[in-house]
């Protein structure tokens, strides 16, 4: 494995260094990432390419902590997140990540508004201050007005934006989106990725974003391309500029 | 966090009520039957002990023999009771309200053309006292009447009526085997007692009328006695009993050979009864509670399939594995609490309705609602645990992906 540098307070926000990840053992093993080196500093925008089965989604699945790497070193903040427990991860993606999913993952049946408040309940946030928050929230993304409605209720695009204020009212270091305009049509996602912009310029947020629409991908201030297990190639975005 | 977590259950509940219902129902409908059954119990043994209380709660019996025997057992030879020994527990034992020496035996009472087969109770004045036993009409035995063995007579209802029918007995004569006598008064209706016994069927004529004119000697059969109120009827028995071991001169070691039975004796042996009822019934009805808890068992698995990607978005937001066991395992509880609310209340109703309809006391235990209360929640935490540690264990990923 590669030297570790040592530890400093400048120390970037996410380093990966030799990620392999295994699935199965023996001859049917399958080599998902056959060692991984990326740095992503605080405040970039960087966009994940690549054909499925090259491993871009089990390095986001690392990167958001949801995994453990078979092996390589993981720092996020500077900690070793593979010494971490599953509920020590957990704290991990409570106070510092946010996620927006392909699919929404909205809860059914239940308000904007209280999707937006459950991550602040894990948090011990008192409801007076929680319900403050989450309508801050939905106003950022545009959806003022709508706090009552239930996902059944809201168009997809609306929902995408409900779940993006869900991951931004914890206000998180990194905004894990995994393919975030996928169900959406081009005019819907280009306003999701215009929020996501504003996030980042604005609020200073690091995202980190999967897609596979390059047109998509183009708003990041770096792309990177998976392929095979191992990243082929790296290049800078073309910041959107209208 | 747990305040959270309950309102947060209560919102997933409320999101599905027909289902919510349906999986609790199994519990409603045990709890009914637990809480209806026992409370139905419980109140055919107030009926039971109140019939019995009206035979005069406080009351012992001292009766030749050994008491109770088994079927084909034969009663000792004992020596009879005489006067002598009722007028000596009237004198010697402190604490009495009435002493009431008695003597009974069948006979044919006949009043013009109506014939009616009764048995005549041969006492004192004592006798009402002791049971507590009203006049509806009339009067009682005078002093001089008992003394000198008149040919009078009270009647019990029952007897009135048959001979009588809707015709004042007051002052008629009647026959009692061949005694012809006088009837004085009529007792008040006491109704049939929890034996099945009609207690109004019978005629009383003062203990000397008995042992002279009808049965022809001087035994008294039993003699009843009352306590005063607060006076333990447990230590008037041992009184009584150490009294007429040596009236009876009795050896220390020996058997008695006569018993002294107390009512409350009694009462507790029919009250058992119904209550090893009350249990078995229970009981029966438990194992429908159980029944109850695996179809929450059910439900809550089904309801941790279907939720498979919630359960991931909650573990990607940041919900610890504990989180997860704590929001299905109080979900689980606060549907069967729900549950054995509404079960209290619909088996607290159908015990009120059925106690209406059957005419008895309706008895309300708090231990069983409590205890039905308690237990239906037990039965979330139980079954609510298998499928709440599977939804806390899931892998995220596979959570999230899961369609």
């Amino acid at each position: 494995m590669n030297d570790t540098a040592p530890e400093s307070i400048s120390s970037p926000l996410i380093l990966l260094e030799g990620i392999t990840k295994v699935y199965g053992s023996g001859p049917a093993a399958v080599h998902a990432l056959k060692g991984v080196d990326l740095k992503i500093d605080k405040g970039e925008f960087v966009a994940v390419m690549g054909p499925s089965g090259s491993g871009k989604s089990t390095c986001m699945n690392i990167l958001g902590c949801l995994d453990t790497p078979t092996a390589g070193a993981y720092r996020f903040k500077g900690v070793d997140v593979g010494g971490l427990s599953r509920d020590q991860r957990a704290l991990l993606r409570r106070n510092f990540l946010g996620f927006v999913f392909q699919g929404f993952n909205l809860l059914s049946r239940t308000s904007a508004l209280e999707n937006v408040e459950l991550p602040l309940i894990y948090r011990g946030v008192p409801a007076g201050e929680r319900h403050a928050k989450a309508r801050d929230a939905l106003k950022a993304v545009g959806l003022e007005g709508w706090e009552f409605h239930t996902p059944a209720e809201l168009s997809g695009g609306q929902q995408q934006r409900v779940a993006m204020a869900r991951a931004m009212v914890i206000e998180p270091e990194v905004l894990m989106a995994d393919e975030p305009t996928g169900n959406l049509d081009s005019t819907k996602g280009r306003e999701i990725m215009d929020l996501l912009c504003s996030f980042n310029t604005e609020r200073g947020v690091t995202i980190v974003m999967v897609t596979h629409d390059p047109g998509m991908a183009g708003y990041a201030g770096r792309i990177i391309q998976f392929l095979d297990g191992l990243i082929d190639s790296e290049g800078p975005g073309r910041r959107h500029a209208s | 966090m747990i305040w959270e977590t309950v309102v947060l259950a209560l919102r997933a509940i409320r999101r599905n009520v027909l289902r919510s219902f349906l999986t609790v129902l199994g519990i409603v409908i045990g709890v009914a039957a637990v809480i209806t059954m026992v409370t139905l119990g419980d109140g055919a043994t107030e009926q039971v002990r109140a019939d019995i209380s009206s035979l005069g709660s406080n009351m012992l019996q001292v009766r030749p023999g050994q008491g109770f025997r088994g079927p084909g057992g034969v009663r000792m030879s004992a020596e009879r009771f005489k006067i002598s020994d009722a007028q000596a527990i009237q004198r010697e034992i402190a604490g009495l309200k009435a002493v009431a020496p008695l003597s009974d035996q069948s006979a044919q009472a006949i009043s013009g053309n109506r014939n009616w087969s009764t048995s005549v109770m041969g006492s004192t004045n004592d006798y009402l006292v002791v049971r507590d036993w009203p006049l509806e009409n009339g009067r009682v035995f005078t002093g001089a009447e008992l003394n000198s063995g008149s040919a009078v007579c009270i009647l019990g209802a029952t007897v009135a009526k048959e001979l009588f029918g809707d015709q004042d007995p007051l002052g008629a004569f009647i026959r009692l085997d061949r005694l012809s006598c006088q009837v004085v008064g009529v007792l008040a209706s006491k109704g049939q007692s929890s034996f099945g016994q009609d207690q109004d069927d019978l005629v009383m004529v003062p203990l000397r009328t008995m042992q002279r004119r009808i049965a022809g000697n001087t035994d008294v059969k039993a003699v009843m006695v009352s306590a005063m109120d607060g006076v333990s009827t447990e230590m008037i028995r041992e009184d009584i009993e150490g009294l007429m071991r040596e009236r009876r001169r009795i050896s220390a070691g020996q058997d008695d050979d006569f018993h002294v039975r107390d009512m409350q004796e009694i009462v507790s042996t029919l009250t058992s009864t119904t209550r090893v009822l009350t249990t078995l019934l229970g009981a029966v009805a438990a194992v429908s509670l159980l029944v109850g808890g695996i179809g929450i068992m059910n439900i809550m698995l089904v309801s941790v399939t279907e939720r498979t990607r919630e359960i991931g978005t909650r573990l990607a937001i940041g919900a610890r594995e504990g989180e997860v066991l704590m929001q299905f395992l109080i979900e689980a509880v606060v549907l069967s609490s729900l549950g054995g609310l509404f079960g209290i209340a619909l088996g607290l109703g159908a015990a009120a309705l059925g106690a209406h309809l059957l005419g008895m006391p309706f008895v309300l235990n708090p231990g069983i609602v409590v205890l039905a209360f308690v237990f239906s929640a037990s039965v979330g935490v139980v079954f609510g645990f298998f499928p709440a540690r599977r939804a806390a264990r899931m892998d995220p990923i596979e959570a999230l992906r899961h369609e």
